[in-house]
């Protein structure tokens, strides 16, 4: 039993040291300065989407319900923190503190999404579920690219669908005029406060909160909801409770990484490149090629799938040919039972331990 | 006053009435058989009596509470907990994580604390697996609390099963099947358990069996459906000696 | 542009949802998977037919046929390569991943082949408009043949699959694998089927979307795949006449919200829609409630 406890715990220890093996590597590598252009400016983006896939995992693993709408929630972080930090830039607020502030109203608005977002959804069952949450995804990918908030002439917050210039046409009032997200032209002139080092810390809380989780009470019970929901239901375990908490949190880490998303570069646009469902299907990817359930495999596909395009760059147009094979071979291999077959029968843990026993056989002879 | 009553009970699906005017008591502390023909409803009862089905007439009482209509997570804080026909373990976790998961609500702390891992999360973990283990041992199961459920073989995820709904500190415990898929010498054991279980937690046990030798072995009073209706009630020795019940089982 | 206008051309762009949905939703129905790639089928086709229209010089009628002929065959091909090996995967997801898999794999081959620059598609109808109440009302050529094309199918599916064998056999092994299989009914081979049909449609629709919408890119069929799926869960997934009404209705809100409420938000309307009717009716219009048995 004991032994069980601390397998729990040395398992998240391994993974939650795995990303600081990472972190100091890279920042090993930087200073030695063998770490090329390339890769440093996708250090913040990982961080990113490591966060967005061990978030999706939470509804995906742990939960059990297949979410194609999770860029959704990322969109909402990085909006909000974004319309914050916007809006206070030119005051004497501490950057440092506002860049925190930012990235909390990323994840309080997130979570309020989430929240409300589940409470219908969760109603629902597998594809449907996934059909939904993508069309939710898409609402908000839409409604941020129509948004325009903005401070008018006389100082009033504004928040429409309408651009100011739409209706204001002199040009001498509209100068006057704050707009902090401007339609489809997004949130422009952002600081640029997210680093690397701030990401990876991110990460690793998210990690801690996502890995805790699972192995406490509230775990176990949104697990024996995923495993069979009748059974959870006759032991007493309330179902929308549960299901609502896992889904609102994994939802408020989307916001958390929307946040670090949003400060990462100088402009933010809601367009489906960024937030559509493509988006939300490339951290399902990411979730599912790391292994469903599995907060450390995610971080680990997450990195190999986002970096290994960028390293094939040189393939030019084969490039994502490349691994979309990739993508269909790896599924193939890991999941076809024929292959699952194949693999059992011709492994190298079987390889060696048939000649371990054969050795012992011969040996006792 | 009988810890079970349940009046009247009936529902219909459509226009067929799959428990009709059902009548039930049971004392605090009987072992109590509820058998028939296949078909015959006694699965429906079960749901009835859980919440998952609401009757569309008729009460249930609970330790005098009625607890009609009231949803299956209420019910089983009310009191009660139940086995299924088809074995539903959550498969994916280990078997001690199946019997503290019917621990749920007795033993609790806040999902901040559990994530913060606060002393209170600690505290109730430490109890939590004491209990556990408690009850994996009355089962012969503390050895393998830590396989996965579904790694189990098939009687003893039927006795995990029984273990998880006796965490959840019922007042009456629904069996639905136990014995179903065992061979005679695990039936036998499992027969044990169940007068275990009774004298060592002065559990009321409800099971729905077909092992003729089970019943007559272990049930205090029995009441047999047929077509959704109560046959008859009584002693055990009895109501195997009612000729109605005969035929019902074999035909005319 | 007047109501009339709208939704004539919301029911003309609906007959080609309605299209692709049954697609969707036959192949729902019997491999109980979200082909992800069902969209990029009709980017393919629609690419064929252009292919031999412009650059073999050859009529309109052979593209077409063309089209559907390589269509059935790639979706053919496709399930036996990517999906089948992984019908008894002990996840449903492994499949859904594989399916996004092929889609990226078709939209890169296609990138490769006719390159990233988009091609102007024309027309293939060339039916006269038709003019009504005295010339204010103009009901393209186009519109007339979509609409035809898409009622045509619908039936014909219809007779196919209440008539037929083959399409006896489609009901069998949508309800359940195993005891079709014992009843002597080849379900790869029915599943096969499906996927034949399902892509000879996306073929056919490719040509008709694109007669509309005529900018030919790489990456032109996720948009109306996605759409189409949407069609197909909103009247109820695996339900014939469900993807035929829900296609329909979908062509209509898009084009409505488009004239009447926002050009931008035109989407979201659409899925907002779909939101309403999965919480009123979760299993969509035409949809079976199926409750778990405890």
């Amino acid at each position: 039993m004991l032994k069980k406890i601390s397998k729990n715990t040395k398992s998240s220890f391994i993974t939650c040291a795995l990303v600081i093996v990472i972190y100091a590597v890279i920042q090993i590598m930087n200073s030695a300065g063998s770490l090329s252009s390339l890769i440093k400016g996708m250090l913040v983006l990982l961080c990113v989407y490591s966060m967005m896939a061990i978030s999706l995992n939470l509804t995906v693993g742990v939960l059990g319900e297949l979410s194609l709408g999770h860029a959704g929630f990322m969109c909402v972080g990085a909006f909000s923190s974004g319309l914050f930090t916007q809006m206070l830039k030119t005051g004497p607020m501490n950057p440092n503190l506002r860049f925190f502030l930012a990235i909390m109203v990323g994840i309080v608005c997130a979570a309020l999404f989430g929240f409300l977002i589940g409470i219908p959804v969760l109603r629902l069952k597998g594809d449907y579920l996934a059909i939904v949450t993508l069309g939710f995804g898409e609402i908000i990918k839409s409604i941020f690219n129509a948004l325009y908030a903005y401070k008018d002439a006389n100082g009033v917050f504004h928040l429409s669908f309408t651009s100011p210039k739409a209706t204001v046409t002199d040009e001498a009032v509209i100068s006057q005029y704050k707009i902090y997200i401007d339609g489809s032209a997004g949130i422009t002139r952002n600081p640029m406060q997210s680093t690397f080092t701030i990401g990876i810390i991110m990460l690793l809380i998210s990690l801690v909160i996502i890995l805790n989780l699972m192995h406490s009470r509230t775990g176990r019970a949104v697990m024996a909801i995923r495993d069979n929901r009748i059974a959870a239901e006759s032991v007493g375990i309330h179902i929308t409770k549960y299901k609502l908490l896992a889904f609102t949190l994994s939802a408020a880490i989307a916001g958390a990484a929307g946040a670090l998303y949003a400060h990462n570069a100088p402009s933010l646009m809601a367009t489906s490149a960024k937030f559509g469902y493509n988006m939300s299907i490339m951290f399902l990817v990411f979730v599912v090629l790391g292994g469903i359930g599995s907060m450390r495999g995610s971080i680990i596909a997450t990195i190999i799938l986002t970096v290994l395009p960028e390293l094939l760059r040189f393939l030019n147009t084969y490039r994502m040919l490349i691994y979309s094979i990739v993508l269909i071979v790896m599924m193939l291999w890991n999941w076809a039972p024929a292959c699952k077959n194949f693999r059992e029968k011709y492994s190298l843990k079987r390889f060696l331990r048939m000649k371990l026993t054969k050795k012992k056989t011969e040996e006792e002879v | 006053m009988a810890l079970l009553d349940v009046k009247n009970l009936s529902i219909s699906f459509g226009g067929l009435r799959a428990v009709d005017n059902f009548n039930l008591e049971i004392q605090q502390g009987e072992l109590y058989g509820l058998i028939g023909p296949n078909g015959a409803g006694k699965t429906t009862v079960f749901n009835l009596l859980t919440g998952v089905y609401k009757p569309t007439e008729g009460r249930i009482f609970l330790d005098g509470e009625d607890i009609t209509g009231k949803k299956t997570i209420d019910i089983n804080k009310a009191g009660i907990a139940r086995t299924f026909q088809n074995i539903r373990l959550f498969k994916e976790q280990t078997v001690l994580d199946n019997v503290k998961i019917g621990l749920h609500n007795r033993y609790k702390y806040s999902t901040i604390e559990g994530i913060l891992r606060l002393p209170g999360y600690f505290r109730t973990e430490k109890k939590m697996n004491e209990e556990a283990m408690r009850l994996l041992e009355v089962f012969d199961l503390a050895d393998a609390a830590g396989v996965l459920s579904c790694n189990l073989p098939y009687g003893k995820q039927r006795k995990l099963e029984i273990a998880r709904a006796l965490a959840t500190n019922p007042k009456l415990l629904l069996l639905d099947e136990p014995a179903a898929g065992m061979n005679p010498n695990e039936t036998q054991e499992l027969m044990n358990t169940i007068h275990f279980v009774r004298d060592e937690f002065k559990m009321t046990i409800l099971l729905i069996e077909h092992d003729m030798k089970l019943v007559s072995g272990i049930c205090e009073k029995l009441t047999v459906l047929n077509f959704g209706r109560v046959l008859t009630q009584g002693v055990t020795a009895e109501v195997l000696n009612d000729p109605e019940v005969v035929k019902a089982y074999l035909g005319e | 542009m007047g109501f009339i206008d709208a939704f004539v051309k919301g029911i003309s762009l609906g007959s080609v949802y309605a299209i692709i949905a049954l697609g969707y939703t036959m192949v729902y129905g019997i491999a109980k998977m979200l082909n992800f790639a069902h969209g990029d089928v009709i980017m393919v086709g629609a690419y064929i037919s252009y292919t031999v229209m412009y650059n073999l010089k050859m009529p309109v009628w052979m593209s077409i046929v063309a089209a559907v002929i390589f269509c059935t065959v790639l979706g053919i091909t496709i399930e036996k390569i990517a999906y089948k090996p992984l019908r008894k995967a002990s996840s449903s997801l492994a499949v859904l991943i594989t399916a996004i898999g092929v889609s990226y794999l078709l939209q890169n081959i296609a990138l490769l082949v006719f390159g990233s620059n988009p091609k102007m598609y024309t027309s293939v109808v060339q039916t006269p408009p038709v003019k009504l109440a005295g010339g204010e009302l103009i009901i393209t050529g186009k519109t007339i043949v979509t609409v035809a094309v898409c009622i045509v199918i619908m039936i014909a599916l219809t007779l196919f699959i209440n008539k037929t064998k083959p399409g006896q056999a489609m009901l069998a092994v949508s309800e359940d694998k195993g005891a079709a299989q014992l009843m002597g009914i080849s379900v790869n081979g029915t599943i096969a089927l499906t996927f034949a049909i399902g892509s000879g449609l996306a073929a056919v629709a490719g040509v008709l979307y694109l007669s509309s919408y005529t900018t030919l890119d790489p990456y032109v069929g996720s948009m109306p795949g996605i759409k189409a799926f949407v069609a197909a869960v909103l009247g109820g997934i695996g339900s014939i006449p469900g993807a035929f009404v829900g296609g329909l209705l979908l062509g209509l809100i898009e084009i409505l919200g488009k004239t009447y409420i926002s050009t931008v938000l035109s989407d979201a309307i659409v899925f907002g829609v779909l939101i309403i009717v999965l919480l009123v009716k979760p299993t969509g219009i035409f949809g079976k409630n199926i409750q778990e048995k405890v």
